[in-house]
């Protein structure tokens, strides 16, 4: 059938600069680049490009630049480029729309529309360069109070499992499968030398990275992919996946092409078969049943380690979230609507669900209204780009976020949305072995290491602007907010007040 | 005097930013004394007010009611005096209500109507409450629903006197000087600089026989206040002390922790040094900051915390605001300025700058010299 989409993307190549030596062909995995047997010359391919800019950065000569194309359809607000495209590609494929990463529409986001404090005068700032600076941050349940023997001058009260970790950012849930293999283990190695997590996601743990446990949530979803008791006991926490920001209330599907020898005995599934997980858990369709997941990983543990259970935030969030701290969650990770994924149907990923800065607001205010939030830690995740999201995430009450995008454009990302065709040229979301070794750990953890500090260093330096010196004194201190051009129900439901008041 | 009680702030946004002299005096040997001392101080310390509050704090104030508990209640009318007046009777066993003797003072413009009572507990409205819980609840009763009314001391043979102006005149206006003793005296004088004064902003802020005197900007405010919300406490006086006010009832009255823990929860040791500490004390400190690290005040202050018998002064954890502390036989004194101490006590066994978030308490030797505390001693004993 012929195609009627246009191209989508223009590579432009300066034939004077262009000296035929085949780089841009190796590296383009969409095959967008050719040697033409005639005449000698590289040639391109447009129709195959997905902007992502892997032969633009390697070729040697600066002969490649890629835009857009101009091609523009007649300016109608309702009937637009990407509107008529969708329904030529499930025209032509009598399928879904799938696509990767987070929704890129045109929802308000709302760290954008809310400003950070600083002191003057009244309360001096703290240079971060000559003072202490306290990021270390914990996860875990805690106690209403401490018991504490005057007699002996200890503490009688014990702590639930607790996590330490130095900078109040993780890693995001991304399954071995859906990132290469390569990927995961820069993840682990600069979690364990940043002082941080990184979550497994669906795909079970790699026998090459259990000596990073220290530093590894498990996850246990609905798929039981890769759940076994050392992948249990390997782990600093566990977390049940109950939903994904990227697409709340689906299930998850890793595509046979991708179920690799490794990833088939990671998953403990048949190679070349898709690896389908359920929409919902099967032994979890109510609260209660919740809580008996919550307590078997707990029993099979031996109550070592915390359980944190991950929603995508959906509109009663926080009566959702009331219940799962109830139910014995030690952590609850809220992942917004912007969260991204290796696959879902674009219709749902651009349309279910809602932004984390409000869920998140509406969580922290209820659990506390509640008078429960110190039994469990937040975690929000779902869009988060830079450290002003961060600060402005812990102030508006989370314990930490994680970071998937953000992680992955370290590691060469450019967010081009063809996470799902496995043919990532970046080494990322693959499994093809001759791409995932684009990857070289060493260099990826460095590169993880890098924005970790990078942007720590940057929390630090507004922390002491706003004259704080531990970040535990600015989590949920949402003083230290302002919003500008939000309505007074915006405003009321982050709990900040309009700038100027 | 503006009612600011009554206004609506769903944000909660009503911290004051505060600059102040703060001053603290006591006699461990429990020998009770005159506020000549404390007014010397304070007056010298002038330039760090602007007059728009100050107060202070006795305690081995009413030796003739120590087990009554001592309101002193500011108000703006007549109705509001009725209003609270029928409510206390009928909640409390009042045994006497009389108005705190003033002194007209060219200064102290405005003054609200200023009395005090001192009340029992009716055991039978307890309802299984601890007197002292009963006691919070009805004061942030009165001082939430009731128009035009404030109570600003309710502890037990103790008081505090407050108001706007500079701390030699409030202390003038209330003859402290003349008309009270104590075997502790700590005083304040504000420099606000956001708020209009306001007679209930001035500080001690205090509920029941706690005191807190601040001196500093509490940049975690925010969630302070709102981890204390969890716990049934509420905001009312538009300043950031009422939190160290409510901290300290909380961890020491509910969660029975000593005053030295307290001070190890709002100034808590830097992870760094917590790190270098052995197995059991890295443990012990690494609990207290994940379970109370909402509790940490960050940002600069200098507090001295008072209750019966003991008087606390802590800094913040990098020393942002000045704190001396001084010995002389039994005296312990605690001052923003080393000049102030000198001034009432030339002569020093020791004078000293204490680490930032290092507590200096200061307790009496022996069970207290007064009936009242004696009789609290054995109360304190028995539970």
């Amino acid at each position: 059938m012929k195609t009627f989409l246009p191209n989508k993307f223009i590579i432009e190549r300066n034939h004077g600069r262009c000296i035929h030596c085949q780089v841009c062909v190796n590296q383009c995995s969409y095959e967008a680049h050719y040697l033409d047997p005639f005449s000698g010359e590289v040639k391109s391919r447009d129709r195959n490009c997905t902007n992502c800019h892997r032969c633009v950065a390697f070729c040697p000569t600066e002969a490649l630049a890629i835009r857009c194309s101009p091609l523009d359809y007649v300016p109608n607000r309702n009937w637009t480029g990407e509107v008529i495209e969708d329904i030529i590609k499930q025209s032509e494929s009598g399928a879904m729309v799938l696509t990767g990463m987070g929704n890129d529409k045109d929802h308000p986001i709302y760290w954008d529309k809310l400003l950070l404090n600083a002191s003057q005068v009244t309360n001096p700032s703290i240079d971060p360069l000559r003072e202490p600076m306290e990021l270390r941050t914990t996860l875990g349940r805690k106690p209403d109070r401490l018991a504490y023997d005057k007699a002996t001058g200890r503490l009688i009260t014990k702590l639930a499992p607790q996590l330490t970790i130095n900078t109040p950012i993780i890693f995001a849930a991304m399954s071995y499968g859906a990132i290469s293999l390569t990927a995961h283990e820069s993840l682990a190695r600069a979690a364990s030398i940043a002082g941080t997590l990184y979550n497994t996601g669906e795909g079970g743990l790699h026998k090459s990275l259990y000596k990073y446990g220290a530093n590894t949530i498990v996850q246990v979803a609905s798929g039981r992919f890769g759940v076994h008791p050392e992948y249990l006991d390997a782990a600093a926490a566990i977390e049940i996946k109950i939903g994904q920001g990227a697409k709340p209330g689906i299930g998850g599907h890793l595509p046979g092409e991708k179920v690799s020898a490794e990833v088939s005995v990671t998953r403990m599934i048949p190679m070349g078969t898709d690896a389908l997980s359920p929409a919902p858990h099967h032994d979890i369709y109510s609260i209660e049943d919740l809580a008996q997941l919550i307590y078997a990983l707990k029993e099979a543990t031996n109550y070592t380690k915390p359980v944190i259970v991950k929603i995508s935030a959906v509109h009663n969030a926080a009566a959702i979230a009331s219940g799962m701290v109830r139910a014995g969650a030690d952590m609850i990770c809220l992942d917004g609507l912007r969260g991204s994924t290796g696959a879902a149907p674009k219709i749902i990923r651009d349309n279910v669900g809602i932004p984390i800065e409000l869920a998140l607001a509406a969580v922290d205010t209820r659990l506390r209204q509640e008078g429960i939030r110190n039994q469990t830690s937040i975690i929000a995740s779902g869009g988060i780009r830079n450290s002003g999201d961060v600060i402005k995430a812990i102030a508006l009450g989370a314990d930490a976020v994680a970071i998937g995008t953000a992680a992955l454009v370290a590691l060469g990302c450019t967010v081009c949305q063809m996470c799902h065709t496995g043919k990532c040229p970046w080494g990322i979301a693959t499994t093809n072995l001759a791409l995932t070794k684009r990857i070289n750990p060493d260099i990826g953890t460095q590169r993880l290491v890098n924005l970790l500090r990078g942007w720590s260093l940057e929390i630090e330096d507004m922390l002491g602007g706003m004259g704080i010196n531990a970040l535990e004194s600015l989590r949920g201190n949402r003083l230290h907010l302002r919003g500008v051009g939000l309505t007074d129900t915006e405003l009321e439901i982050l709990g900040v007040k309009m700038a100027g008041a | 005097m503006k009612d600011l009680n009554r206004i609506n702030n769903p944000h909660g946004d009503d911290k004051v930013n505060d600059a102040c002299s703060i001053f603290g005096m006591m006699d461990t040997s429990g020998r009770r004394f005159g506020g000549g001392d404390i007014i010397k101080a304070m007056t010298l310390m002038h330039d760090r007010g602007n007059g728009l509050g100050a107060g202070f704090a006795v305690y081995g104030l009413y030796p003739n009611f120590p087990q009554h508990y001592a309101f002193h209640i500011m108000y703006l009318s007549r109705e509001a005096q009725q209003e609270v007046e029928s409510f206390l009777q009928d909640q409390f066993c009042i045994d006497l209500a009389e108005e705190v003797p003033t002194q007209p003072t060219p200064a102290i413009v405005d003054p609200p109507l200023i009395r005090r009572y001192f009340a029992l507990a009716h055991p039978h409205r307890l309802e299984g409450r601890r007197e002292d819980d009963y006691v919070v609840s009805q004061v942030m009763r009165i001082n939430t629903q009731m128009d035009g009314a404030f109570v600003f001391s309710s502890g037990k043979d103790m008081g505090v006197f407050k108001g706007v102006g500079y701390p030699e005149d409030v202390a003038q206006f209330y003859r402290l000087e003349t008309d009270y003793q104590g075997y502790l005296w700590t005083g304040h004088s504000r420099f606000p600089t956001n708020t209009p004064g306001w007679w209930g902003g001035a500080h001690p802020f205090s509920i029941l026989d706690w005191t807190v005197i601040h001196n500093g900007e509490i940049s975690s405010y925010g969630i302070n206040r709102r981890y204390l919300e969890m716990y049934g406490y509420h905001c009312t006086m538009h300043t950031d002390t009422e939190v160290i006010a409510y901290a300290v009832d909380l961890l020491i009255r509910q969660h029975e922790l000593p005053l030295e823990v307290v001070a190890d929860i709002l100034a808590p040791p830097l992870w760094s040094e917590i790190d270098r500490q052995g197995p059991e004390k890295k443990e012990f400190y690494t609990t207290l900051r994940q379970v109370y690290g909402s509790l940490l005040l960050n940002g600069p202050f200098t507090i001295v915390v008072a209750h019966r018998g003991e008087m606390i002064g802590l800094t913040d954890r990098i020393r942002l605001r000045p704190l001396t502390a001084a010995t002389r036989g039994d005296m312990l004194y605690l001052s923003s300025e080393e000049s102030a101490i000198r001034l009432v006590s030339p002569k020093l066994d020791r004078a000293w700058i204490p680490m930032g978030g290092e507590p200096i308490v200061g307790r009496l030797k022996a069970s207290l010299p007064t009936k009242a505390a004696k009789a609290a001693v054995k109360e304190s004993i028995s539970h």
